[in-house]
């Protein structure tokens, strides 16, 4: 589950947008193993982000399970001046999704 | 009404069109990833087959490819991965650990006007190779770092 809301910093520096970001998600593999009861705990990761700058997707990403536990991504852009809205949504192989949004710097 | 219910329900109904237009040789690789969740080549077991099911059988290594990891990795499960490029017209950049059972660990659509730069962590199981794969202008491009890997990070 989503339990903590993401966290984005998008600033302009020079002509470019610098964007961070983390997302909170357990990333399972579905190779681990509950110590306890010695069942395999169930993948649970997320696919799609979509990154947006006023609507318009700058950067797709597709992950797997070898993505760690609470994703960390960065990226630049350009066109974006401060001000502007930054939108990053994601959606995990067990169909729960979130979405969250920043002003930029 | 349930919401997540009904999220999975187109997700996988978008999934299945996908598959059939592929299936029937509509669609160029570059369309087939754009179009959704590469399954074929995150399931590649070997990094020849991650290429083929991305389209890029035969890349070639290159200078303008930039992967910065950690020389050592104490903990598998959290290995920084910064791939940078200098080649113009990047469409994609996807992430490679050689020796994971499932190598492609994540790959990444860039959009017009959005620098060939992505950081993120991605988990190792052993020892290996990074390798990041850059397709620009219809080519694929690639470059690697080894990584020593103290405490592998998939299972556990």
């Amino acid at each position: 589950m989503a339990n903590k809301p993401m966290k984005i910093r998008a600033w302009v520096d020079g002509d470019k947008t610098q964007v961070k970001a983390i997302i909170f998600h357990p990333m399972e593999t579905g190779q681990r193993k509950n110590k306890q009861t010695g069942k395999l705990i169930p993948a649970h990761f997320i696919k799609e982000v979509h990154c947006e700058h006023n609507g318009r997707d700058v950067l797709t990403c597709l992950w797997s399970t070898a993505v760690s536990r609470n994703p960390f991504l960065s990226f630049r852009f350009k066109g974006a001046k401060s001000g502007d809205k930054i939108r990053i949504s994601w959606t995990d192989n067990q169909g729960e999704h979130d979405a969250g949004e920043a002003v930029i710097d | 009404m349930n919401q997540t219910r009904r999220t999975l329900l187109r997700a996988s109904m978008a999934a299945g069109v996908a598959a059939v237009a592929s299936a029937a040789g509509l669609l160029s690789p570059r369309a087939v990833l754009a179009a959704g969740w590469p399954k074929p080549a995150f399931e590649a077991e070997s990094v020849d087959s991650v290429l083929a099911a991305l389209g890029g059988a035969e890349p070639n290594d290159s200078q303008d490819v930039k992967v910065q990891a950690p020389d050592i990795a104490e903990n598998g499960a959290v290995v920084s991965v910064t791939v940078e490029t200098s080649l113009p017209n990047v469409e994609s950049i996807s992430v490679v650990a050689r020796d994971n059972t499932r190598p492609l660990a994540a790959s990444y659509l860039v959009a017009e006007g959005t620098d060939g730069f992505i950081s993120s962590r991605i988990k190792m199981r052993k020892t290996s190779d990074v390798i990041a794969v850059v397709k620009a202008n219809g080519k694929f491009y690639t470059a690697k770092k080894a990584v020593k890997v103290t405490l592998g990070g998939c299972g556990g």
